[in-house]
């Protein structure tokens, strides 16, 4: 720990209530709590407290709390403390400042500033307990061609479709950057919620080939994994481009974290960093795009939708349009608050645009451009309640992506140092003793819970809108109303301000 | 019979299960009133192997009990469900029991003068086996498997 820097997180323990069991001292691979026998009590070292409450969690009196330290320097709104702190750190290590999971600070969260609509006297709302609610979606290009065949039947023209049964899928994390037991729970929980989870660009462990009806499979720029059976087994193929954490950056998964099943898994040697390029070498264009999406395609007999995923950047709505136009299925785009196992904290903090300002722009242009069907449109990067999924898809998103939410559903606490690799939930490690923290059971069960609340979530807030199908609900903007936008922001998400009606 | 079973493969060691267990025969409604500063005296021990192998071990419910047989006072006796139980009031503290049990699952108890083993918290507060309740991992389940 640097001299420099005082913790920015103090361990409190009431006395009275500590009976010394020292499960704090086992469960906490930080080593912060130790037995003192001399002073015949539990002491805890606060500078190495990542704050991620495994420790609190599992206290069985309650006798352990993680506060805010209340050191300050001499208070400066320009000179915050953590600005300082991260000068200081700096300072001493000559590095690149890493971070993890989604951008932290306080920019703006349009979905805060976007009210939903309800249906009032004049046109019903509906009891999506008495009466069908449909949240079924289907991905893919919707798109076709009337073509008979030679009696005169219609042929079936339709591009290869996802079906899922909500419109929420995992997005991608990938084996090396989560634990075993993390990606097994995510398969088990999309199979039996009937969506998807995404292998990320670390390539699908044997063990987990049975969940390939339920499983999209990334080919990122390091093509970690990728072979025929890889792609033949993944109901989707998922080109990554970028990611929302870190737009234009690559990844770089160190070395400690390649055990030999992720080695095995990776296809790469083991305790070698494995780093993904920053761009896909082969792909400088549109049509390069195209190239890579129907290789994929031909190698897997067109039975599989294409996916592929940016970063909301600037020149997304462009992007996209060359997307949609490039043989792709399916776009997802990923939120500057997107999370991620690790990135440079100048970049996570500071790269990219907010996700609503880009699904609107994108769904927008789109539609302009009369090419809207030709693709599915999937949305992450911090979507954090079915009422982001709602208005997500009001905005004119098929479906979510969530992450972020899924792992805090497994037990993490945001505590953003998955970078270091001693995750105590057992999430976000390749430690044995620490993987085995998380029993795909329990993560399993949680997950299919949180995803079901949602969902029962959303067909309240439709039928109270008096939408009984998630299909009617699409790009319907009018079921939206902003607080506290201004013109440029109103215009971008392309609805108007609460109070204004039809 | 619904008996408790251990899946060592989640254990972490943790060994709340123990403090969990203690608690709950101790009689209180208060944890920290309950166990602090003292020597707790769990029914169930957390084995911890060398290799990063934990083992939370407790009564098995024997089919055929070598402890029940090998009573002399007649203190330990099988339910009609098959759970074994200990009257304490007819135990005279040989602890033959303790030593025949292949589990280790039997002890004296904290005064030493009887023995004391796992009994399903059926005798106390809890209503269901409070270890089994408190296990962060799910690797000591309560279960029925025949």
């Amino acid at each position: 720990m640097d001299m420099f820097i005082y913790p920015e997180y103090e361990v409190v323990r009431n006395p009275d209530l500590c009976i010394g069991c020292r499960v704090c001292e086992r469960q906490c691979a930080n080593e912060v709590h130790h037995y003192d026998f001399d002073l015949k009590k539990m002491v805890a070292d606060s500078t190495k407290c990542v704050n991620c409450h495994r420790c609190v969690c599992l206290c069985p009196t309650h006798a352990l709390k993680i506060v805010k330290s209340q050191d300050t320097y001499k208070t400066n709104a320009n000179w915050e403390n953590q600005t300082i702190n991260e000068v200081y750190r700096q300072a001493a290590t000559g590095g690149v400042l890493l971070s993890s999971m989604g951008n932290p600070k306080p920019f703006p969260i349009y979905w805060d500033k976007i009210l939903l609509n309800a249906s009032q006297v004049t046109n019903p709302p509906i009891d999506p307990l008495r009466e069908p609610m449909e949240t079924t979606v289907y991905l893919g290009r919707q798109k076709c061609e009337v073509v008979r065949d030679g009696s005169g039947k219609l042929k079936n023209t339709l591009a290869p479709q996802l079906k899922l049964n909500m419109p929420i899928m995992f997005s991608a994390m990938s084996y090396g950057s989560i634990s075993y037991n993390a990606h097994e729970a995510l398969a088990r929980a999309a199979t039996e919620l009937g969506t998807y989870y995404n292998t990320g660009e670390g390539g699908l462990h044997k063990d987990f080939y049975q969940y390939g009806p339920n499983t999209i499979v990334q080919v990122a720029s390091g093509r970690f994994g990728v072979f025929k059976d890889y792609l033949d087994t993944g109901a989707a193929i998922e080109i990554k481009m970028g990611q929302g954490a870190k737009p234009g950056i690559g990844g770089h998964l160190p070395g400690k974290k390649i055990s030999a099943d992720v080695s095995a898994t990776r296809m790469i040697p083991q305790g070698v960093d494995a780093i993904s390029p920053a761009p896909h070498h082969d792909i400088y264009s549109i049509e390069d795009l195209r190239q890579l999406i129907y290789s994929l395609k031909e190698s897997t007999a067109y039975k599989k939708p294409v996916i592929v995923k940016v970063a909301a950047v600037h020149n997304v709505a462009a992007i996209a349009s060359g997307i949609a136009r490039s043989g792709a299925d399916i776009i997802a785009i990923d939120g500057f608050r997107g999370g991620t196992g690790a990135a440079p904290t100048r970049i996570r903090d500071n790269v990219g645009i907010p996700i609503e300002l880009a699904l609107a722009s994108v769904d927008s242009r789109l539609r302009e451009e009369g090419i809207r069907d030709n693709v599915s449109i999937v949305v992450g990067g911090s979507i954090r309640s079915s009422a982001d999924v709602v208005k997500a898809i009001a905005l004119g998103a098929d479906a979510c992506y969530i992450a972020t939410a899924a792992v805090l559903a497994m037990g993490c606490h945001l505590c953003r140092t998955c970078n270091v690799g001693k995750c105590n939930w057992g999430i976000a490690t390749q430690v044995p003793e620490l993987v085995k923290r998380l029993n795909p059971d329990v993560a399993a069960e949680r997950l299919v819970n949180l995803v079901t609340a949602w969902n029962h979530e959303i067909q309240e807030i439709m039928g109270g809108m008096g939408i009984n199908s998630i299909e009617a609900l699409r790009g319907n903007r009018l079921m939206l109303r902003g607080v506290g936008l201004n013109e440029t922001e109103l215009k971008i998400l392309g609805i108007r301000h609460a109070g204004e009606s039809l | 019979m619904k008996r408790i079973y251990v899946n060592e493969q989640w254990c972490l060691g943790c060994h709340l299960c123990e403090y969990e267990c203690a608690f709950a025969n101790s009689g209180m409604t208060d944890m920290a009133k309950a166990l602090k500063g003292k020597e707790i005296h769990p029914n169930i021990r957390v084995e911890d192997g060398t290799d990063g192998i934990h083992f939370a071990v407790n009564c098995r419910h024997c089919s055929d009990p070598i402890c029940v047989r090998s009573c002399i006072a007649g203190a330990l006796s099988r339910t009609e469900d098959g759970m074994v139980q200990i009257d304490k009031s007819k135990c005279v503290g040989c602890f033959t029991c303790v030593l025949v049990c292949p589990y280790g699952a039997i002890m004296p108890d904290a005064d030493g003068h009887a023995a004391q083993k796992c009994e399903l918290c059926t005798r106390n507060l809890c209503g269901e086996p409070n270890c089994v309740k408190h296990c962060p991992n799910r690797a000591i389940v309560y279960e029925d498997r025949g």
